[in-house]
């Protein structure tokens, strides 16, 4: 199972991408596969605050649903609206179309505290 | 109306609010052939799965109830039910005609099929011992009565519920000549359907008998019940439900009687409630009892409020923190929000017990705030825990109460009870253990039996029971007409028989434990290398082996003739299974054979002589248009798919529809049925 090497990642399995500034969220192909198909996807709203460490939104599947946890704190400023009609965008590209929100970050340095793509590697390794 | 119940409620919601509906949703789907297949939609909503953050959790269902109403519908149709519709009210207009005559007019204004009729209390105290007379019982007023009309009502009716209004007690009338000449009056505008109603042709095609006959067996045999098979639902303790304990659901003794009749004209109800209180007391060895939950899910909040209600008489206000184990029924946490409390879950050791050390733990760390503890046992894996009593003893030593849940009282009857256990609450799902018949779910019964200190806070009624806490449910004894199946299981049973029937269960859990082990593993036993009335096997290995989940051995089972144990519950990726003591040992035989044999399909997948994907596991299950159609394409014969067992070819339950395409109805909901044409 490959992981984007440009990507940080949390211990719940979402990921991050910080670009200009700003960071996309997602979950993980090793979060899609537990998963299995997903039928409804709660997000917040443009504006919302996420805060590091908590909820921010639910996924659920056929069988299960699971809080959303935010990897950094900040201000909600994009959500992906596709995933209202077609949640199973996330079991299809869950690095690309299958993207959550995006997060202005109130502190750019509560990235780097997040897992690299090696230690998410180790990881799942000792998951396995 | 049963003295109350069972019954069917029917609610609809605006698109944006079905996830909050309570109970169970059933939505449109597509099987692996593209048909339309109906499915439990919306699951995650549920309990089982949302837990504390569940809004579902009224009870599992009606559906026996609900069943039986639609086909009313089925059966009369929209003209039908507006014709039945008109008749009520037809009488209705007659009796009201024929009191404006006598002097003692309705109250004015539009009506279906109720009048209120105001009197002075002379008068009324004659009107009503003149009913009793007669044998009708009117809504009694403080100011006057009540009468309702509905189809069963007649002319002999109409002339009996005038002539108690007639100042002699003889009726001059002549009622026949006044329903020829009455005319009901036109309904407000503002009031009268425009809009058609049944639009769907299934409400126009089936008005005569013989056609309804035979839509119903159709139907029914779409189903896979126990007149087929065992059903090893591990945790619903599906066993048998015996004509004997049926029969009297069927009188009219039991039927026809009204929740609120005068108490003297329901003695035998009555007795029939006391005898059955104590005999449940007796059973628990929890002294107070209350009839009126009507399912498992309202009598753990019935039980939680007896709780929350001792606390709050002794002060303790802030004793709200209620403490799950995580290997709990999703019932028990959304059950203890709806009552109010806040859930700490409890951990699970890795033998599947409850963590001792963690229970202590936390039970310390809420020790001011400890209201609490749901456990069930046996357990939810199916062992009896040694722990049992250290566990309520620690909940005690903080304060907090032991609420048992009563899911798994078949392994308990007769050898134990939840008071020797330390527990001051249970409720006991009169469908599981005490024969009434799960109906699709429901009706089911949940009854609660307390300690003595708890008694007065058992809910309450209005018009039947004094109590410090209000009624859980509309009539005082819940779905009272059902309660003989359990009063008749009882009686005939007796204490040694009921005894014998936990050790027999307890024996067939074990004889499938022992046959299956070395096909698939059994998750948990207790201490002495036992399991209690009910297993857990491993299926999760086979996901790695041969792609196999538990879902597709559930499904495969179909194949074979049986119904699914329960999947996925406690532990995902595993079946668990409950066959009961009504099972032969020929059935348990069977059933271990149809899972050994399909053990030896994995196998052939594990070998690679079978494709991963391409099998008859992932196929299943298996239905006779795919089996008999033009084309085939499998690497396995027809044969294996279909008749996989040699007692199929005496017997062969056709599965209705192929795999459920369960992302698809989740994604796309539709409650709504289709039209016939897509079925064609």
């Amino acid at each position: 199972m490959s992981h984007p090497t440009d990507l940080r990642y949390t211990n719940d399995h979402e990921w991050l991408r910080a670009e200009g500034g700003k960071a996309t969220v997602g979950i993980t192909h090793f979060a899609v596969e537990q998963l299995g198909d997903i039928t409804l996807i709660e997000l917040p709203a443009v504006g919302a605050a996420v805060t590091k460490g908590t909820r921010f939104g639910t996924v659920e599947s056929v069988k299960s649903v699971s809080d959303l946890y935010a990897p950094i704190s900040g201000t909600v400023v994009a959500v992906n609206g596709a995933l209202k009609d077609r949640p199973e965008l996330v079991n299809e590209g869950p690095y690309a179309d299958g993207w959550m929100i995006t997060i202005e970050p109130t502190n750019a340095g509560e990235v780097e505290e997040l897992l690299t793509a090696a230690a998410y590697g180790e990881l799942l390794a000792s998951q396995a | 109306m049963g003295m109350g119940g069972p019954h069917a409620a029917f609610m609809a919601a605006k698109d944006d609010m079905r996830r909050q509906m309570p109970g169970r949703i059933i939505g449109v789907s597509r099987d692996a052939k593209g048909k339309p297949a109906y499915r439990l939609a919306l699951q995650t909503r549920e309990q089982h799965i949302r837990r504390e953050r569940a809004t579902s959790n009224i009870c599992t269902a009606q559906v026996l109830l609900a069943v039986m109403a639609s086909m009313y519908a089925v059966y009369h149709g929209p003209d039908g039910l507006r014709r039945i519709a008109h008749r009520a009210r037809g009488w209705t207009a007659v009796i009201a005609a024929g009191l404006a005559k006598l002097g003692v007019p309705a109250r004015a204004g539009a009506f279906f099929d109720t009048l209120r009729v105001d009197l002075d209390p002379m008068r009324q105290a004659k009107v009503l011992a003149a009913a009793t007379e007669h044998g009708l019982n009117l809504r009694r007023y403080d100011d006057g009565v009540g009468i309702a009309c509905d189809e069963t009502t007649s002319l002999a009716d109409v002339h009996a519920v005038l002539e108690c209004f007639a100042p002699t007690g003889e009726l001059a009338l002549d009622v026949g000549a006044l329903a020829n000449s009455t005319q009901a009056p036109a309904l407000p505008a503002a009031l009268a359907r425009t809009s058609p109603f049944l639009t769907h042709p299934t409400f126009e095609r089936y008005h005569a008998e013989h056609e309804m006959l035979r839509y119903l067996n159709r139907l029914a045999a779409k189903d896979l019940s126990l007149t087929t098979s065992m059903i090893p639902l591990g945790s619903c303790t599906m066993k048998l439900n015996a004509t004997t304990e049926m029969l009297p659901v069927t009188w009219p003794e039991f039927g026809r009687i009204h929740p609120f009749a005068p108490a003297d004209q329901t003695a035998g109800y009555r007795a029939m409630f006391t005898q059955l209180e104590t005999w449940l007391a007796e059973i628990t060895g929890l002294p107070g009892v209350s009839l009126q939950p009507n399912s498992g899910a309202q009598g753990e909040y019935a039980g939680l409020l007896a709780i929350r209600g001792y606390h709050l008489a002794r002060g303790d206000h802030h004793r709200t923190v209620c403490l799950i184990p995580t290997s709990a029924h999703g019932t028990n946490p959304a059950s203890a929000v709806m009552a109010g409390f806040e859930v700490v879950a409890v951990a699970a050791a890795a033998d599947g017990t409850i963590d001792l050390a963690d229970l202590r733990a936390k039970a310390d760390k809420h020790a001011a705030s400890l209201g609490a503890l749901m456990v069930t046992y046996p357990s939810t894996h199916g062992v009896f825990e040694e722990g049992i009593r250290e566990v309520c003893e620690i909940v005690h030593a903080h304060g907090g109460q032991v609420y048992m849940d009563g899911a798994n009282m078949n392994a308990q009857v007769g050898l134990t009870r939840p008071a020797e256990c330390g527990a001051d609450v249970c409720h006991l799902n009169l469908h599981k253990t005490f024969c009434i018949p799960h109906g699709g779910g429901g009706p089911g019964m949940g009854p609660i039996a307390v300690a003595a200190h708890l008694a007065p806070y058992l809910p309450g009624h209005p018009l039947a029971q004094d109590s410090a806490v209000g009624a859980v449910s509309a009539a005082p004894w819940g779905s009272a007409s059902i309660l003989p199946i359990s009063f008749a299981y009882i009686a005939m049973m007796g204490g040694e028989g009921l005894k014998r029937a936990t050790q027999v269960a307890i024996l067939g859990a074990n004889y499938i434990a022992h046959r299956l082990d070395a096909h698939y593993p059994v998750l948990y036993r207790g201490d002495h290398g036992r399991v209690a009335h009910e297993l857990i096997v491993d299926c999760r290995q086979f996901k790695k082996s041969a792609g196999i989940e538990a879902e597709d051995i559930a499904k495969r089972l179909m194949d074979y003739g049986f119904h699914a144990p329960t999947m996925s519950f406690p532990v995902p990726g595993t079946l668990m299974i409950e066959p009961t003591e009504s099972e032969s040992q020929a059935e348990l035989d069977r059933f271990c054979e149809a899972m050994i044999a399909i053990r030896g399909e994995i196998a052939a997948i594990e070998r690679g002589e079978m494709d991963r994907a391409n099998n008859p596991l992932k196929h299943a299950p298996h239905t006779a248009a795919a089996v008999s159609g033009t084309e085939w394409g499998r690497p396995y014969s027809r044969e294996q798919g279909a008749f996989p067992a040699p007692w199929l070819r005496d017997h062969k339950y056709w599965p209705p529809v192929a795999r459920v395409d369960n992302a698809y109805g989740d994604r796309n909901l539709v409650c709504t049925c289709p039209p016939m044409s897509a079925y064609e």
